[in-house]
């Protein structure tokens, strides 16, 4: 059922694409992307995002590991140990037992490694779901990520280390290099761009920022797997054309940190749906 | 030749440093730099040394791509001297290749096979023939480019050596140098050209 709707919809889009010639591409791509909000709102009541946060949820309670523990009663996402709520829209936040400023899933990987006793060489050897693959790390950003949907991104920017993230995240952003010369801000540091049909956020603007960050971790109809912002920012590398980001790093960190500290007082809407 | 030009241009690097006025803050940067070089590792075709900065990258980083005017004319005119002209003198190729090549969008990621020829990436920033309507806007329209500014030689010669490498004309340009880097061949310029100028083109009907 969900498959034809899908594919439906995906017409309706294509068959906008080839609308009549002469008329302007602005137009044709402000209708697909009404169209696409109207679908996205259809499929967001069965999203299927929720079969994730179920299934995360289940590892967050389950003692795990070579140390026998729950994430539950061991992982502090800075609200306190165990504590879920709202804990999504203030990370990234700066953990004085790490030591260092993390996002959620770079967090979640901490505890998982720290107090359950998992190798971080078996988390980072595949961390993103591909074909009917989804690591247990997605489907546990995914459940942290749905217990703060509603609620206002939160960044404590005031914190100095995250302060400094931030900045040093603006720069990451702003960095060009590569065959191409591009940065992020290249494509993503003004507003209305486009790459083919594909809108660009303006991250450096709380709109675009909002926009970039407002639903991942999202599953993603290319493919058809649940994805997190770890992905996102790794394959945005890749199409920047720079070497490969390792996974849960500072450079991922940093980044996640300008961008969503740029959307902070902005609704998370829970886990979403993306192209 | 490219090494001289680099030399020459990273040698006038240090002399800039007090009179930049847009600067982007340093110690933040260094601490980008710092995070460039320890978080990434090579994949495929993409090496680590995609990360440093040749002399171009550096200033236009260095002033938020704002350079100061004396600078940034003289390292266009290097870039612009490195422009390798075909070897026939000939600078119109045949626009149907150059509109394939304008749709490739392939080329350089770290999932590319080095080996595979590099797509001209035209339609993800520009307008280019009207029958494309899925084109980006980083860049400006294209679409009758040849109608508005003709087909002379001088014409010619600019939008070559202007895809051979976009800093020639604007040291900070968001677009990438296609022959320079050596994505893009001298005959595979010359398509593109064609595609931009030919009055056969759709580009100009």
């Amino acid at each position: 059922m969900r498959k034809i709707r899908t594919i439906g919809a995906l017409c309706t889009i294509a068959a906008l694409g080839a609308g009549p010639a002469g008329a302007a591409g602005e137009a044709i791509q402000d209708k697909a992307d009404a169209e696409f909000a109207k679908f996205r709102a259809e499929m967001e009541e069965s999203n299927p995002a929720e079969l994730f946060e179920l299934k995360g949820e289940e590892l967050w309670k389950a003692k795990r590991g070579p140390n026998n523990v729950s994430l539950a009663e061991s992982c502090d996402l800075g609200q306190g140990v165990g504590k879920v709520e709202g804990a999504y829209v203030q990370m990234p936040r700066y953990f004085k037992d790490a030591g260092t400023v993390m996002d959620a899933e770079r967090r979640i990987v901490w505890c998982m490694t720290e107090k359950q006793g998992f190798k971080f060489e078996g988390i980072a050897k595949k961390p993103f779901a591909k074909d009917e693959y989804t690591p247990e790390i997605t489907s546990l950003v995914t459940f942290v990520a749905g217990q703060s949907r509603d609620m206002k991104f939160a960044v404590p920017l005031q914190e100095p280390h995250v302060r400094e993230a931030y900045e040093i995240g603006k720069a990451v952003a702003d960095y060009r290099a590569g065959p191409y010369d591009f940065s992020c801000s290249t494509c993503h540091g003004s507003d209305g761009l486009r790459i083919r049909m594909q809108n660009l956020p303006n991250i450096s603007s709380h709109e675009g920022a909002t926009k970039a960050v407002l639903g991942w971790p999202g599953y993603r109809m290319t493919g058809g797997v649940m994805l997190t912002q770890q992905w996102r920012m790794n394959d945005c590398f890749r199409q920047q054309r720079f070497p490969e980001p390792k996974y849960v790093s500072d450079v991922i960190t940093v980044l996640l940190t300008y961008m969503t500290g740029n959307a902070n007082g902005a609704v998370y809407k829970g886990p979403g749906i993306k192209r | 030749m490219k090494k001289t030009t680099l030399l020459a241009a990273a040698a006038a690097i240090p002399l800039i440093t007090t009179s930049l006025t847009a600067t982007a803050d340093e110690s933040y940067r260094n601490k980008a730099i710092e995070v460039f070089k320890s978080n990434f590792v090579a994949t495929g075709q993409a090496h680590l040394t995609r990360l440093d900065e040749d002399s171009v990258q550096n200033i236009c980083n260095r002033t938020v791509n704002n350079p100061p005017h004396d600078i940034a004319t003289k390292m266009e005119s290097d870039q612009l001297a490195g422009v390798k002209w075909p070897a026939d003198g000939k600078l119109m190729g045949d626009w149907k290749v150059g509109e394939k090549l304008a749709q490739d969008g392939t080329g350089f990621t770290w999932r590319d096979d080095p080996i595979k020829p590099v797509g001209g990436n035209c339609y993800n920033c520009h307008q280019i023939s009207p029958k494309e309507m899925a084109f980006g806007s980083v860049g400006p329209s294209l679409y009758q480019f040849g109608k508005n500014r003709g087909n002379t030689e001088e014409t010619q010669k600019y939008v070559y050596s202007k895809i051979f490498n976009a800093k020639a004309y604007n040291l900070c340009s968001a677009m990438p140098r296609f022959g320079h880097i050596g994505a893009l061949s001298p005959e595979n310029i010359k398509n593109l050209v064609a595609l931009l100028l030919d009055p056969e083109s759709p580009v100009n009907k």
